[in-house]
């Protein structure tokens, strides 16, 4: 049962083949065998993940099943889940059992799906590599001496090694896309405001988006099938009506037009992963689609817009862990100002604490026009040079990280090195457009991502595309044999 | 030296909404401790915002009674700072574009002069909750009820010359508010609360001295006070050769003593900036318009028509529209008892004054503006004079029923009958003989003793211009 | 653009945190680094060029003012630190 996608899994469910208990028995045995091997997980909700087997078959027997009805997911411990720890992988939170229940777990809950656990991220999805998690690094299945990416690492690695057949991510930089191109797997990042915010905890707001990771992106159409929509408790979320995203999975790509940015292929871009993205573009053309070279002139420059805005948004998102109301306190203030001096201090980790600074300098008076401002100017103008190129063509294809995953502990002592990592993904959340990473091949035993990005709300064309290279190739069906 | 003071207020108004400004949680006052405070207004991990419509409405209200500019485009920025009644660790509030741009309000000053104080804007912000210094084994008690009610904050330009100019601008702005229905005016539950911002300079000077801010006065006394002890202290330090440190300092009603805030001396830097939470609320032309059509009659509008149509004195205008209640009792009495003078007269004097003594609001108050009205038509009519209507309206306050039935009850009907009334004259004349021959030669003062006497032995009720006449009569008689 | 001590030691403060000494010349190095890294955009003109908070410059909805909110407080105060009689308990707030 375990290597099968989705959609597999919906159609065993459907006819009766196995029933949803056994299924989540499989899967609660398979991470409690491996996990410790990866460190994919924080919690496991064995006790919640049966119930909601049990109800799930209870509904088939019923003749209420949805689609997805029993089928079990993973979910970033970013999303608030009611009666459930919810970390976010720092200390801070280590004692938080979440009190409400995000909007995307509760719309999977509603459709019947079972959730195994919550998984490992970079602490506040301040990360690319899942290193600074108050729980330890995850592993990637691939190699297990290498980073799986991040932040949503605990996820795609939960994917890849077949500890859950799909999972729930966050992506703020491309904490979706680069942990799945890092793992073989499948990674939408939606439009900004397509995926609820609500319950999901906050790093850069106006950026964060949530999102499915998958084996497959027929996979990932159910997902988002399931979670996108409006909400109104969040103001940012749009009111636009949601499509089927299953529906155009089939369409032909004749006369679908690709750019490819140059900047996308420059000098940082490793050999092995410049290759497998051409071959995938070729891939395309055999599929009836057009290429041509585009021009993203600001690509570099979203690294430093993106370090701004990120953590001075994160820096006073951050600023209600006090110790006051829920989450970590220190052992006996001595005054007020050491509570929250200590408590933060104790309760944060480096990352965090640096970003923290970084957004905090960032505001400060006399500097606020010269890098929050500016950097806001700075975003629209890289808006503006994606809104340009995609009237020229339908979608941007390039690679989703310069270099595969890395070794564990390469570059964390090097906050500008691992930054510098985001160059593909940072653009794409600055403008709020959907983007998706595809496994396209390997590199030295390592997968290697394709990003495609598409235009506002355009995700159904995304994975459109996504499902026609996965019918043609087979890089998706790969597995780890660590 | 002649000093000047120059005052600038930043009043803290509460919109009477039934929810707060960014969570669905009720504002109602006085619930037990943090039962009014959901995920949202705890700033839980993962919670968001959704702006509260009427807090737009009142404050777009606000603005159209001062005259202002409304912000088509206005937007939410995050205020930074650490306090443990601030649950997100900043305030959501306005700067760069709030909702209320400039405007003004005029003042009617104890001396008849009108004074305009300009706005220079006002803005939405949310409320903080309350920290409770009772002993909890040396800590303090968080109540975050209150935190995210909607306020609107109101920045005036430093135009008040004195104490009693900053109390009657509050006053008037109080009148504003609550006739507008934007706020319940409740100053003792802190629905408005004021920040004084109070330097002094020499008489003639054109620059500003340094200022101070007294910050959350709660009621127009307070602020008087307050005032009155920042610029004694002011001047103290300036003419013994000091200098004023610009510094927020809190007032004690209680001990009338004022200190610095050390807490809020380290200089802050709020680092401002939109709450990408939020989106900027755009609003067009229509939607001021039909605010502006739900926006009864304004205090300065129904001050006019006071004078204009009730032909009243400026003052008794203003006093009269004070508030809301007060002045539609006022217009419910001068309608159904038919003399607007009258009415003005009874409802500042007699009926104040009862409402004072007893604590009274007016809508609690057991007197309708038609029993007054009536009891007004009863001394325009001469059923009674306007002494035993004091009687009457005694009465009325114990619940004995309409002035009418009082009248009729008491036999308080004045005595009109010429022939009763000469009859009483003739008796006062005749036990004070001796005084009536000094007054027919000339000593006219004795005419109130008679009038006096008469209306003695009648208690009262005989008609006073009758006596007078019939005294007249005999004189020349 | 590179940091100095007191710099970090102002932005700490502002933001809660405490930098020990032992952590100081590693906070100096990386936060100078970054800041590097973010100057790259003071070289770009912007003149005229309207911020962008939000990607799809969209408008604010509103909220019927309508009550939806029960009393929780029992369950939002379980995880809270100290708590008594309702209330939020903090070492003494001194104004």
């Amino acid at each position: 049962m375990l290597n099968k996608t989705i959609k597999q899994l919906a159609d065993g469910l459907a006819s009766g083949e196995f029933s949803s208990t056994e299924l989540t028995q499989d899967y609660l045995a398979k991470i409690k065998s491996e996990d410790a091997k990866y460190n994919a997980f924080i919690t496991v909700t064995d006790e919640h993940a049966l119930a909601a087997a049990k109800t799930a078959d209870e509904r088939r027997a019923a003749g209420k099943a949805e689609v997805l009805t029993g089928v079990p997911i993973a979910i970033k411990d970013i999303f608030c889940t009611q009666g459930v720890k919810t970390s976010c992988g720092s200390k801070m939170l280590d004692n938080f059992i979440a009190p409400y229940e995000s909007t995307a777990t509760q719309k999977l809950s509603d459709a019947g799906m079972v959730s195994l656990g919550k998984t490992n991220l970079d602490e506040f999805a301040m990360g690319s590599s899942t290193e600074s998690s108050f729980y330890g690094p995850t592993r990637n299945p691939w190699n297990l001496d290498t980073v799986p990416g991040g932040s949503s690492g605990g996820s795609a690695v939960a994917v890849a090694a077949g500890m859950a057949p799909v999972a729930l991510g966050t992506d703020t930089g491309g904490s979706i896309r680069q942990p799945a191109a890092f793992c073989g797997i499948t990674g939408l990042k939606p439009t900004y405001g397509r995926v609820s915010r609500w319950g999901m905890i906050a790093y850069g707001s106006s950026l964060d988006q949530g999102g499915p990771m998958a084996q497959t992106a027929e996979d990932a159409a159910l997902i988002l099938n399931t979670i996108a929509g409006f909400d109104p408790k969040d103001s940012t979320s749009m009111d636009k009506p949601v499509e089927d995203y299953t529906a155009q999975l089939n369409a032909p790509l004749t006369g679908l037009k690709i750019g490819l940015p140059k900047e996308y292929f420059g000098s940082g871009l490793s050999d092995g992963i410049r290759n497998a993205v051409i071959d995938a573009v070729k891939q395309f053309e055999k599929l009836g689609a057009t290429v041509k070279e585009i021009s993203l002139p600001r690509t570099e420059l979203s690294i430093p817009a993106y370090y701004i805005i990120a953590p001075a948004e994160a820096s006073t998102n951050l600023s209600r862990f006090d110790g006051v109301r829920y989450g970590y306190r220190c052992e006996d203030p001595k005054d007020l100002e050491d509570m929250y001096t200590r408590t933060r201090s104790e309760g944060f980790g480096t990352e965090v604490k640096r970003r923290i600074m970084v957004g905090t300098y960032a505001l400060s008076a006399g500097y606020y026009d010269a890098y929050y401002r500016k950097a806001q100017q700075l975003r629209r103008m890289i808006k503006q040079d994606f809104v340009t190129a995609l009237a020229d063509v339908d979608v941007i294809m390039g690679p989703t990280t310069p270099s595969t995953a890395w070794n564990i502990g390469a570059k964390n002592q090097d906050p500008v090195a691992m930054y510098l990592e985001d160059i593909y993904t940072l653009s794409v959340n600055l403008a709020g457009l959907p983007g998706m990473s595809l496994p396209c091949g390997f590199h030295d035993g390592l997968p290697v991502g394709l990003q495609v990005i598409g235009n506002y709300f355009s995700e159904a064309k995304l994975l459109n595309i996504g499902h026609q290279f996965q019918t043609a190739t087979d890089w998706h069906t790969k597995k780890p044999n660590a | 030296m002649q000093w000047e003071t120059v005052i600038g207020l930043e009043i803290h108004v509460q919109l009477s909404t039934r929810t707060k400004i960014f969570s669905g949680s009720s504002t109602a006052f006085g619930a037990e401790p943090n039962t009014q405070a959901n995920a949202v207004d705890l700033a839980l991990p993962g919670i968001l915002p959704v702006f509260n419509e009427q807090a737009l409405a009142k404050a777009v209200a606000f603005g159209l009674a001062i005259d202002a500019e409304i912000g088509k485009q206005s937007f939410f920025e995050r205020k930074n700072y650490f306090y443990p009644d601030l649950p997100k660790g900043y305030q959501t509030t306005q700067l760069e574009a709030p909702i209320v741009g400039r405007g003004h309000v005029d003042v009617l000053l104890d001396n008849g002069e009108s004074k305009r104080v300009r706005i220079h804007h006002a803005h939405l912000e949310e409320d903080a909750g309350k920290s409770l210094h009772e002993d909890f084994h040396g800590m303090s008690g968080i109540d975050l009820n209150r935190a995210g009610t909607p306020l609107i904050e109101i920045v005036t330009e430093p135009d008040i010359r004195s104490a009693a100019e900053a109390v009657a601008f509050a006053k008037k702005l109080h009148t504003i508010v609550t006739a507008i229905g934007i706020c319940d005016g409740e100053m003792s539950q802190g629905s408005m609360r004021f920040d004084v911002n109070v330097s002094v300079r020499p008489k003639g000077s054109e620059t500003l001295g340094t200022r101070t801010e007294t910050k959350n006065l709660n009621s127009f006394k307070f602020m008087e006070e307050a005032i009155h002890l920042e610029v004694e202290r002011q001047i103290d330090i300036l003419e013994d050769g000091g200098s004023i440190i610009q510094e927020t300092r809190l007032y004690n009603g209680d001990t009338k003593t004022a200190r610095s805030m050390r807490s809020k001396e380290e200089a802050n830097d709020y680092r401002y900036f939109p709450c990408p939470d939020l989106l900027p609320v755009v609003i067009d032309e229509s939607y001021i318009d039909a605010i502006r059509d739900t926006l009864p009659e304004l205090p300065d509008a129904k001050v006019s028509r006071f004078i204009r149509d009730y032909d009243l004195t400026d003052y008794d205008a203003n006093v009269l529209s004070a508030s809301q209640a007060m002045a539609d009792f006022f217009e419910g009495v001068a309608k159904s008892g038919g003399d607007a003078k009258l009415a003005a007269n009874w409802c500042m004097g007699e009926f104040s004054k009862y409402l004072n003594q007893n604590n009274l609001e007016i809508e609690a108050n057991p007197i309708t503006p038609e029993n007054l009205g009536q009891l007004i038509a009863r001394i325009k009519d001469n059923t009674i004079s306007g002494k035993i209507a004091k009687t009457v309206f005694q009465a009325m306050t114990d619940g004995e029923g309409t002035p009418d039935q009082i009248i009729e009850a008491k036999g308080l009907k004045q005595v009109t009958d010429t022939g009763a009334i000469e009859a009483m004259v003739d008796e006062v004349i005749a036990a004070n003989l001796d005084q009536f021959e000094e007054m027919k030669a000339g000593k006219d003062k004795l005419m109130g003793f008679f009038v006096g006497q008469v209306m003695k032995i009648s208690k009262g009720q005989a008609n006073p211009g009758q006596v007078n006449q019939i005294i007249q009569s005999k004189l020349k008689g | 653009m590179s940091l100095d001590r007191s710099q970090v030691e102002t932005v700490a403060r502002l933001a809660r945190l405490k930098v020990d000494e032992s952590e100081m010349a590693d906070y100096l190095s990386s936060l100078s680094s970054i800041l590097d890294l973010v100057d790259q955009l003071q070289a770009v003109d912007t003149t005229d060029v309207e911020p962008l908070a939000n990607p799809l410059d969209a408008s604010q909805r509103l909220r019927a003012d309508v009550v939806t909110e029960e009393n929780n407080r029992e369950a939002l105060q379980a995880n809270a630190p100290l708590a008594e009689k309702g209330l939020f308990l903090v070492p003494k707030v001194i104004e």
